[in-house]
């Protein structure tokens, strides 16, 4: 029989659960409810008497400080007729992981049960009406790819059993079907197939005589998806270039990744870089005994449908790459960037179909935030951004750092080496999720692709990185790959690409049965790797995983005759060729066109004062304070902390980059940034990429990296590619990674890109999302104790600008806020720009600066803003010595301008002959001083204040927005 | 004399023992990191160490709750060995999610802990629960030593250490638990300011009654407490090194002195 208990929080403790979930029902405009409770229901299957069941309520399940218990089925609290019940069940057969702990507890006391299983009961208190309730069960209380809600302290629990799989191998008649039908094949077996790859497929199984079977049909979709072989940086592309005056010019180009970023990787030729591009993260030197490895993947699609989840797995999925290079990296950091719509957009503002934004941005959050911190590995840098174009579709880019030792950066399966899988069990959840992310998003996704969303467990991934780092290091597995995107068909499809491998999916460890053999083989349950292992190694690899509890079972081997063989249940049912699998893909020739666009530059009348106009930047969310984010995420263990994400007097200032010792027993360290400034992409894709590679690198550099060994990596999001403009955008923006990597000797070591980020509302109407490049920096860092930060220290120190202000308000936050776009968006100077990146790390090398800060969104102004409050401090400057371009005669170009590549030092009065002497080469100048007083003063050329306020005031205006 | 050896447990989820352990081999000790299955099938292991060490993370997910599960495993696998560890003079320290396991297998908070021989599991008196705030936060308190008797704590010393969790408010079962606790000099760290002053969050920041960070148990060799020594032992860990000059990182000293009591 089944026992029920239910767990409550005392009167007298906060129901921290309750109060989250009463807020996200107001967030939904029910205004009704008053108080939630929530209560965690065990139901335990056995025959258990009355005092049994109370000895496991009170010395397991119930802490007896702060909460009660109670057998049985709790009632409403008296007195409140307007009590709704609602329970949240797990889907059958989805994997409980607080049941399995809680029969391994109820073991070690003696207890043997037939099964546990949890839910969760709410009690809302207050009015609603059926269609409430359903969209509170639906938005806030239950995940419907994996748990179901039942209404009522009567309602019948679902059953926790399903139906076993009963083998049918399915063809699909493809050899007769004309050009529409295989076009009709492919959308509605979701396959995102076009007619030229549909044929592909058709003459292949034309020439065997015979039909494909579903399963070989799935995995052709897979590994030949947008995402998995990224068919537009491959191709071939002919570009039009259309002049202002119509004229047009017509480029073509084969395969833009190898004739823009990788080439960029190659011409550098560093000596330093170890693997680029050919494993699941780029691998560069840390130190004569180890490498560090860098992967940034994007999560977008998942993250629109379900936050929490879609950027738990976002994490949880890029933590794998680095466990997957190699023969495995161990993860020592995290990144998050995300791109959200404004999160105080109007409900009734909101298309069908799309997650409220403040929705959106708490759930990724708290994806990365719980995911991360349980892995124990740092989320250490980042950034958030806000514009209307990501409403329907936000970005999620997830970034993973690991550490390898040298030897181990590479790895190779042979034939005869068995092929096992770590890790978590597979399930039905993720399935099409390589597919899915691969084509546009509409307003039916939320329900036509919920299957499409994995769900995460962090403690099963720790605990198979704990085992597999063991298994590493006592060489019991020649290669390693992680379950990603694809799943097992990518993993062992790549891993086996140029041998042959032989798999029975019926050996494949399931979360429950009822699988089919196509959904065991490309289903994206999380937490799985792949490795070859010897044969002669087997027993003692299992010994370790046993050891630590972790599942690791055979499920086939590779051969040498370069198929791929399925079986289930010792049938065959698909069998394909790895050379057409991996090489078969057609290429084909995509349109692009770009068109510089007609736009002009406003006049703005010049002003006496522009505090108003600092402070409405501060408060703008792109620039505000993401302290709300940054504290969530444990940013310190492993405890090699040395610049944390939030730096200055009282910890709470906005730091360039962060700087971790990867390795505890080495002052060596390792700066991670990024540089992201999609504003830019509106005016001109190419500016923007050198805008971001220039942010990315000073970034880096301002903390004390060593600009002659920064690696950064590309993760493009852009539209609709297959629009000629979007793609016409996107070889814009690829060309400047390519100028810009060359002139400041960077080179790509890995990338990503996610294409298609458009939202269909049901009216309609597109949204595309601008061009988005995020690059991220890694920097290796000498000495830690050589870093520096960027809150100002002391007063009479002297500020040094270096650079140069041009008139380059194209674009930028100053002219976001009189309602103007631009025409002048900042250009980078690939002459100058290196130049200064080498002067200024030169002169933190020589401990010449004292605090140093990039000079990027909202520029001088806010930096120096910024400079001041974080540290303190009071500053006193002149805007008249600021080297300026010609053109620039305002004060407004001179605050607010976002030229690249300038920075703002603070340096002691006695050093700054030494540091004149090193930034001989570049432009710079004394701007001002560092003071003891409580003020920010800007003053034009005329001595007077432009810009006049106490930092506290600054400092309140730029945290209140997002102080949440 | 022979190293200090330290036993850093381990189990799925725990996510700061390597750091622990540097921190320890700073102290001069020599460490083992051992996951718990290995001392459920051998809990004579526990015999050949000086120190036991609880190291932070998520064991077992936080399922049911936080320490819930290892600190059951340990009830019912080695208490024994745990008891027979403490009473032979020897140390043992659990930092956050190692803290919330020694509360809640009654080791830490009770005035009986350990429970005793004729018990069959210690009384909890004493929990950790969801932070004021409702979320995990990761920031920099300040640390006043509240006993005199803990080894691990140089007496009336301010220190400055990270917290990092979403569960460390010290709560107790009623007044004269807490009184008791108070009096027999078991707490072993309050939150306060930079000056020495109590106040709301951020300075307490999870909402912890009396501003408890820490507790120590009667013997003062047996230490719990929810920031993280471990995370200042080096001078770059301090979050203001480039502005104040560090003379000794304020988290070395616990594991110095746990070394040095044997010495």
């Amino acid at each position: 029989m089944i026992n029920r208990i239910e767990i409550y929080t005392k009167s007298d403790y906060e129901d921290v659960h309750g109060q989250e979930v009463l807020a996200d029902i107001t967030q939904l405009g029910i205004e009704t409810v008053q108080a939630v409770q929530v209560l965690r229901v065990f139901l335990l299957e056995g025959n258990l008497d009355s005092e049994t069941l109370q000895r496991i309520a009170r010395e397991v399940l119930v802490d007896p400080v702060s909460e009660l218990y109670c057998l049985g089925q709790s009632g409403a609290p008296a007195g409140l007729a307007q009590a709704t019940i609602m329970e949240v069940h797990l889907k059958p057969g989805v994997t409980d992981p607080v049941a399995a702990s809680t029969m391994m507890a109820l073991a070690d006391m003696g207890l043997e049960l037939e099964s546990v299983r949890t839910a969760r009961k709410y009690v809302l208190l207050g009015g609603l009406s059926e269609k409430q309730k359903q969209l509170i069960a639906q938005r806030v209380l239950a995940n419907d790819c994996i748990e179901e809600v039942i209404f009522g302290a009567d309602a019948e629990i679902p059953l926790a059993h399903v139906a076993p799989y009963h083998l049918k191998i399915s063809q699909i008649p493809i050899r007769e079907l004309g050009e529409q039908e295989l076009e009709e094949l492919s959308g509605k077996k979701d396959l995102f197939l076009n007619v030229a790859e549909m044929r592909a497929i058709q003459d292949y199984y034309r020439k065997l005589n015979r039909e494909p079977t579903d399963i070989e049909l799935e995995m052709l979709a897979q590994t030949w998806s947008e995402h998995c072989v990224h068919k537009t940086f491959r191709g071939t592309i002919e570009l039009v270039c259309a002049d202002a005056d119509g004229k047009t010019r017509t480029e073509v180009i084969d395969n833009l990744l190898k004739s823009t970023i990788a080439r960029a990787t190659s011409e550098l030729n560093k000596d330093w870089c170890i693997s680029v591009f050919e494993d699941n993260a780029g691998v560069i030197k840390f130190d004569e005994e180890y490498g560090i490895c860098f992967k940034v993947e994007t999560h977008n699609h998942p993250s629109a449908i379900e936050p929490y989840g879609g950027a738990a797995t976002g994490i949880g999925g890029v933590i794998r790459d680095p466990m997957g290079t190699g023969l495995g990296a161990k993860p020592v950091a995290n990144t998050d960037v995300f791109c959200f719509a404004p999160p105080d957009l109007k409900l009734q503002e909101l298309p069908a179909g799309v997650l409220h934004p403040r929705r959106v941005m708490k759930g990724v959050v708290g994806g990365v935030r719980d995911y991360g911190n349980r892995m124990g590995i740092p989320t250490i840098n980042g950034a958030v951004l806000f514009d209307e174009r990501y409403l329907g579709n936000p970005l999620v880019y997830c970034g993973n750092v690991g550490l390898i030792p040298a030897d181990k950066c590479f790895g190779s399966a042979r034939s005869g080496n068995l092929i096992m899988v770590v890790g978590g069990r597979t399930g039905r959840d993720g399935i099409h999720g390589a597919t899915f992310s691969s084509g546009e998003m509409t307003h039916e996704h939320e329900t036509l692709f919920s299957h499409a969303v994995q769900i995460g467990n962090a403690i099963t991934e720790k605990k198979t990185l704990d085992t597999l780092l063991t298994a590493r290091d006592k060489g019991l597995y020649v290669a390693i790959t992680d379950c990603g995107a694809g799943g097992l068909s990518s993993a062992v499809g790549e891993m086996g690409e140029k041998l042959g491998a032989v798999v029975d999916l019926d050996k494949v460890p399931l979360k429950y049965q009822g699988l089919s053999y196509t959904e065991i083989w490309i289903s994206e349950a999380q937490e799985r790797m792949v490795i070859a292992v010897p044969p002669e190694k087997l027993v003692q690899i299992q010994e370790i995983f046993d050891s630590e509890d972790v599942e690791a079972t055979i499920i086939g081997k590779f051969t040498d005759d370069k198929k791929l063989v399925l079986r289930y249940q010792g049938q065959t049912v698909g069998e394909l060729d790895m050379d057409f699998l991996h090489g078969g893909v057609p290429k084909y020739t995509r349109q692009a066109r770009w068109q510089k666009l007609q736009l002009s530059e406003p006049e703005i009348t010049e002003q006496a004062d522009y505090t108003g106009d600092l402070k409405a930047i501060l408060s703008s969310y792109n620039v505000a304070s993401k302290e709300w984010v940054v504290r969530q995420y444990d940013h310190e263990v492993q405890g090699g902390s040395v610049v944390k994400p939030l730096v200055g007097l009282v910890n709470d200032g906005p730091g360039d980059a962060s700087v971790i010792r990867p390795r505890l027993d080495s002052e060596r360290a390792v700066a991670i940034g990024c540089g992201i400034c999609p504003q830019y992409s509106d005016i001109d894709p190419y500016w923007m990429a050198l805008a971001a590679i220039d942010e990315a690198v000073r970034n880096v550099v301002a903390v004390g990296a060593d600009p002659g060994k920064i690696a950064i990596l590309d993760n493009f999001c852009w539209g609709n590619c297959n629009k000629p403009d979007r793609l016409g955008s996107l070889v814009r923006a690829a060309q400047g990674c390519y100028d810009a990597a060359m002139a400041y000797g960077t080179p790509f070591i890995s990338g990503k890109d996610s294409l298609n980020n458009e939202f269909q509302t049901d009216s309609g109407q597109t949204i595309n999302i601008p061009g988005t490049l995020l690059i991220s920096a890694m920097g290796i860092v000498t000495e830690a104790q050589k870093c520096v930060t960027m809150d100002a220290k002391e007063p009479g120190n002297v500020i040094v600008f270096v650079g140069e202000t041009r008139d380059e308000l194209g674009g930028s936050h100053f002219y976001k806020l009189h309602g103007q776009l631009g025409a002048n968006v900042p250009r980078v100077d690939l002459q100058a720009g290196p130049k200064i990146i080498h002067a200024v790390a030169e002169a933190i090398s020589d401990g010449l600066v004292r605090s140093c800060h990039d000079c990027s969104e909202g520029g001088l102004a806010v930096a120096l803003a910024e400079m001041a409050f974080a540290g303190g401090l009071g500053m006193d400057v002149n805007l008249s010595g600021v080297p300026v371009g010609r053109d620039v005669g305002k004060n407004y170009q001179i605050l607010f301008s976002e030229s690249p590549s300038r920075l703002v030092l603070e340096v002691h009065p006695d050093d700054i002959g030494k540091l004149a002497k090193i930034l001989r080469n570049v432009r710079f100048a004394e701007i001002g001083k560092v003071t003891d007083g409580i003020r920010l003063v800007i003053r034009n050329r005329g001595n007077h204040a432009v810009i006049d306020a106490e930092i506290a005031d600054l400092k309140e205006t730029w945290q209140k927005p997002l102080r949440w | 004399m022979a190293q200090v050896k330290v036993l850093v447990l381990r189990t799925a989820g725990t996510n700061c023992d390597m750091e622990t352990c540097h921190a320890f081999s700073l102290a001069g000790a020599v460490t083992e990191r051992v996951h718990v299955n290995r001392l459920i099938e051998q809990p004579s292991l526990l015999a050949d160490f000086q120190v036991l060490a609880l190291p932070g993370g998520f064991s077992y997910g936080d399922d049911i709750a936080a320490g819930k599960i290892l600190a059951n495993q340990l009830i019912h696998h080695f208490r024994e060995q745990v008891q027979q560890f403490i009473d032979a003079d020897k140390l043992v320290i659990g930092i956050c999610n190692g803290f919330q396991v020694l509360v809640k297998a009654g080791l830490l908070g009770g005035l009986n802990e350990g429970g005793g021989a004729d018990r069959e599991v210690a009384l909890q008196q004493v929990t950790i629960t969801y932070n004021d705030s409702g979320k995990f936060e990761d920031r920099w308190v300040y640390l006043e030593a509240g006993t005199d008797k803990c080894v691990f704590i140089n007496p009336g010393q301010r220190i400055y250490l990270p917290v990092a969790h979403g569960e460390g408010k010290v709560c107790f079962a009623d007044e004269q638990v807490k009184q008791q606790v108070i009096e027999v000099g078991q707490v072993a760290y309050r939150y306060v300011d930079r000056e020495g002053n109590f106040g709301d969050y951020p300075v307490n920041p999870n909402g912890s009654t009396d501003h408890i960070a820490g507790l120590c148990d009667s013997t003062g060799r047996v230490l719990g407490l929810m920031p993280h020594p471990e995370r200042n032992v080096h001078p770059t860990h301090h979050p203001r090194w480039t502005r104040e000059a560090v003379e000794k990182p304020d988290g070395l000293s616990l594991f110095i002195n746990a070394v040095n009591y044997f010495g």
